[in-house]
């Protein structure tokens, strides 16, 4: 019964983008559709590692930034097509991830999280040495008309965005349901009880990390042909590792749906706030939001609410 | 050539040095002993740097604004402990997530205020050190990096000291051990802690007087120093203070001998291959203790 309904509403959701992108007459709507839905991606990709294992990842920023470099790569050198670009920065940001967790992830502890800290400020300074991606100036990239199915450049990344979000979000909602998401919240709640009893935790965290490392490059993937020009600051920008905690701290870090609300709304907000506040002002408010919710409500508003429910079950 | 090259390259490094080990100080007390992930600390040291310049604008030298400041930075250091307690430690979640994502949002508003506060423009001290050096043979020394280097190994060695001669130290390195311990001994952990942590903050006060007398300042500084703070931490052993000292001098020399023979926008990566170097041969550091 629930499976079948998360496979009508998927397909419900891609159906509705699929019209979406050949009737909105305003850019803007692909736009601010591409945003919000590359936040879900972001937000579900960081959820795998940091939320259902609880294993803080840092350098969203460079897993992002990664992925946009990647496809910027593949496009230069093969004139790949977007999913080419999709594809392969999935493979080298589960490489990376892979990597990251094989020499941090073998101990116990904050050393994979401080190691993403520095992870962002290394990757960039390599793309800004790196003249054929375009270095510290960027580099312009102008996408031909993709094909006969879609009416505009826009509106072929936007469904494309959509795509890599219901993927993603189906990647972490079997991970959830799964005895590997079982696993990580055993390594979440007490990591060495759950390697007493038997949970092969080494393996499921580098497989967290992979994954996790792979969705987050994908969702950078597709920014060269939305933006048409790249630099190292926007690709590996800060707002993309604090956005990727905060999403899914607002939302809920224990389920799929925590995420998708927390960047839904962090989105809107978003969208609102850039059109009336300056960019730091935004940063700012995200910043205190953040630390409201770590400390005052750690379940996120899915927790806010279960909380809520079950006391006013209790008679 | 290559000779003079590589002996100024030598002695700058290890100069730098003595700053890092004053920035990572902090963090060895906090992250090292009390395992509580400051990864704020690096905004704090940036705070400081900012106050540095404030009273040194009355024309008061910056290193000894840093030592005036210090006592506010250890008010400030127990407040935010107070609130890392009551909303972490006390409620028994000391949960990783939650304490990272905490710094983390402090770190970063506390950035932005400092943006909005000051903007982005690099700024600096005046002293008059600045802009002299001293030359022995071939080798020529900036005093604006030797005066923050011995600022760093005063306040090094004035910390370790603190921590194994006195007995208010004492209870810091034990409270580390097992809080349980201490609370039987009829001393309060979290006493020992927030005091611990105060200190803490007080070396971010010293550590940003010499971060601005050492280079001008902006306020996205400390993101490049919480990569390096974090490296010498764990390459020095969690807790250490010698081993402090020891792997900011290694760490500030290999970034000096790279950004003379290789380049300057390699220097970021240093600290990050220690970091991982440390983490996948020897994860208890050059001076660890195996807890």
């Amino acid at each position: 019964m629930n499976e079948w309904r998360f496979i009508v509403g998927t397909l419900v959701v891609l159906s509705v983008g699929a019209l979406l992108s050949h009737t909105a007459t305003n850019a803007y709507v692909y736009y601010a559709g591409f945003v919000a839905l590359q936040y879900v991606v972001i937000s579900t990709g960081w959820n795998i590692l940091g939320g259902y294992a609880g294993y803080v990842n840092f350098g969203s920023g460079a897993f992002v930034g990664l992925g946009t470099y990647t496809a910027i790569f593949l496009f230069n050198s093969l004139a790949a097509p977007l999913w080419i670009q999709i594809l392969g920065a999935a493979l080298v940001g589960g490489l990376l991830g892979l990597a990251m967790g094989y020499l941090t992830l073998r101990i116990q502890g904050v050393y994979f999280s401080i190691a993403t800290l520095a992870l962002t400020a290394v990757l960039s300074t390599g793309i800004v040495n790196w003249k054929y991606v375009g270095g510290a100036r960027g580099i312009t990239v102008l996408a031909s008309q993709p094909t006969v199915w879609f009416p505009s450049i826009v509106s072929y990344v936007f469904f494309a965005m959509l795509l890599l979000a219901v993927i993603s979000i189906t990647i972490a909602r079997g991970i959830e349901r799964s005895w590997i998401g079982r696993g990580l919240a055993a390594i979440r709640a007490d990591e060495q009880a759950a390697e007493c009893a038997g949970v092969p935790t080494l393996k499921l965290k580098l497989f967290a990390a992979t994954v996790s490392g792979a969705l987050l490059a994908m969702a950078g993937a597709p920014y060269p042909y939305y933006a048409s020009y790249v630099d190292p600051d926007s690709a590996f920008s800060i707002n993309y590792a604090l956005n990727a905690l905060a999403m899914p701290l607002i939302g809920g870090t224990r389920t799929w749906i925590g995420p998708l609300i927390g960047a839904l709304l962090l989105s809107g907000v978003e969208q609102a706030a850039t059109v009336t506040i300056p960019s730091e002002v935004n940063l700012l408010i995200v910043g205190l939001v953040l630390i409201g919710f770590v400390v005052a409500a750690p379940d996120g508003l899915l927790g806010l609410a279960g909380r809520r429910f079950t006391q006013g079950k209790r008679p | 050539m290559v000779v003079e090259l590589t002996s100024n390259a030598i002695v700058s490094g290890l100069l730098l040095g003595g700053l890092y080990a004053v920035a990572s100080l902090g963090l060895t007390i906090t992250f090292g002993l009390l395992e509580i992930p400051n990864i704020a600390h690096p905004t704090f040291i940036v705070l400081g740097a900012y106050c540095a310049r404030f009273i040194n604008l009355q024309g008061i030298d910056p290193v000894i604004a840093g030592f005036i400041f210090a006592p506010v930075f250890y008010l400030g250091g127990v407040a935010l402990y107070q609130v890392y307690f009551v909303s972490f430690e006390h409620r028994g979640r000391s949960n990783t997530l939650q304490s990272f994502t905490f710094f983390f949002g402090v770190a970063l508003v506390l950035q932005v205020s400092l943006i909005l506060a000051v903007g982005v423009d690099l700024t600096s001290v005046r002293a008059a050190y600045i802009g002299k050096s001293l030359t022995i043979g071939i080798i020529t020394i900036p005093y604006r990096l030797i005066v923050p280097f011995a600022v760093g190994m005063v306040v090094g060695v004035a910390t370790w000291l603190f921590l194994t001669r006195t007995r208010t130290g004492l209870a810091i390195r034990a409270v580390a051990h097992d809080a349980n311990a201490l609370r039987i001994v009829g001393l309060s952990p979290t006493r020992a802690k927030r005091h611990a942590f105060g200190i803490a903050m007080m070396t971010a006060s010293v550590a940003g007087a010499a971060l601005i007398v050492v280079s001008p300042v902006d306020p996205f500084v400390g993101t490049q120093y919480i990569g390096r703070t974090f490296a010498i931490v764990v390459l020095a052993g969690m807790g250490s203070v010698p081993g402090t000292l020891a792997a900011a001098l290694i760490i500030g020399l290999l970034e000096s001998l790279v950004v003379t023979f290789i380049g300057a926008t390699w220097a970021p990566g240093i600290s990050f291959a220690a970091l991982l170097a440390t983490l996948a041969i020897r994860p208890s550091g050059l001076f660890g203790i195996a807890r």
